[in-house]
């Protein structure tokens, strides 16, 4: 029941943040440095999570197969392969390193 | 039928595609990380931020609690706001259509729509982008979410390392040029140092943070970071001809445009 509660939460938060663009003045938001604070924030949460989901078991750092399946999506990334193929060598490779033993 | 002879419309269209197809992936991680069918239906329909989404079942995943998901879903959902501002300069909406319009301002939609330069156009590639991809992202979501919860021990699939696949995909659009590879750096060590010294979730929400003074403090591009997961006009450049500078997002429209030439990462 928490979850459902702070889940709502973060889709009202949503929401609000979409509609405010269209309801606030323009003078107001029309500051690069807002601009850039959402683009920068963007870039280092999207690193965060994907080390968090990579090195930690809670507030363990573990190196473990995930290790794997970030190389992989490197190197799919780099050959410009679709989001979904990305996914599934990410998901690929971790399999397949736990079946080779390397948990 | 004549809607489909709109360039906008049909770019709209293959990006609903392209975009609407990842919501497998974040359905079926959403039910693997813990949450059940309607919680990720919840997420798809109301929510409905990619970014944001897969932020909120990282946290979760990881053992966060839902005040840190909700967090980071939020702090990713800044950039909407500033996407709602270009589109209400652009497209000016009126009465309902401003709130249906910021439901489906995201990524995807802003870049569509900014990546014209007739009017009409614009609000056709908008409204075709939006609506089209929140009846398949939606619909994917569901078929991920069914899938997802049939198939047993998640780590025996890779699943975790899907997400991590997931992760380092959005991340990777906005990695263009030096600037951006070093906040992501930066981030990520600032991560992995908070990871055994504060709760979990607690990291994601440090290293926004340290994000947020870089980006107050720094001069760079205003829209750095503001590219879409998917570039709809990435596709039609590549095929066009313009082999030095592929995939820039300086073909995204005048929105996009601003100092992104420097592509080293492309």
């Amino acid at each position: 029941m928490n979850l459902w509660f702070w889940l709502l939460v973060a889709c009202a938060a949503a929401y609000a943040w979409k509609l405010v663009g269209y309801f606030v003045p323009a003078r107001l938001l029309e500051n690069p440095r807002m601009s850039r604070v959402a683009g920068t924030m963007t870039i280092g949460l999207l690193a965060s999570l994907t080390i968090v989901n990579t090195l930690a078991n809670g507030q363990v750092l573990a190196a473990d197969a995930r290790l794997g399946a970030l190389a992989a999506a490197g190197i799919a990334l780099a050959l410009r392969a679709p989001f979904l193929v990305v996914v599934l060598a990410g998901a690929g490779t971790a399999a397949l390193l736990r079946i080779l033993g390397w948990n | 039928m004549t809607l489909l002879a709109s360039p906008a419309v049909r770019m709209g269209i293959s990006i609903s595609i392209a975009t609407g197809l990842y919501g497998v992936s974040f359905g079926a991680l959403s039910v693997t990380s813990g949450l059940n069918f309607w919680q990720t239906m919840a997420l798809s329909m109301l929510l409905f931020s990619g970014g944001s989404q897969f932020a909120f079942i990282g946290v979760v995943a990881g053992g966060g609690s839902g005040i840190a998901a909700m967090s980071a879903a939020t702090l990713l959902g800044m950039r909407n706001g500033i996407y709602g501002m270009q589109l209400n300069a652009l497209l000016r909406p009126t009465g309902w259509r401003k709130y249906a319009a910021a439901q489906v301002t995201i990524d995807e939609s802003t870049a569509t729509s900014t990546g014209q330069t007739d009017p009409a156009e614009q609000r056709r590639g908008f409204w075709a982008a939006g609506i089209g991809i929140y009846v398949l992202w939606n619909l994917f979501t569901a078929v991920g979410a069914l899938a997802g919860s049939a198939l047993g021990d998640p780590k025996q699939w890779g699943l975790d390392g899907a997400a991590v696949a997931a992760f380092l995909g959005l991340l990777w659009p906005r990695l263009k040029g030096r600037e951006p590879v070093a906040i992501a750096v930066v981030c990520a060590v600032a991560t992995v140092l908070a990871v055994p010294v504060v709760p979990a979730g607690v990291p994601i929400l440090v290293a926004a943070v340290v994000a947020a003074v870089i980006g107050w403090f720094s001069h760079g591009r205003s829209d750095e970071g503001l590219e879409p997961d998917v570039d709809p006009y990435r596709e039609r450049h590549r095929h066009g001809g313009h082999g030095g500078q592929p995939g820039g997002s300086g073909q995204g429209g005048a929105d996009h445009a601003a100092g992104s030439g420097t592509g080293a990462a492309e």
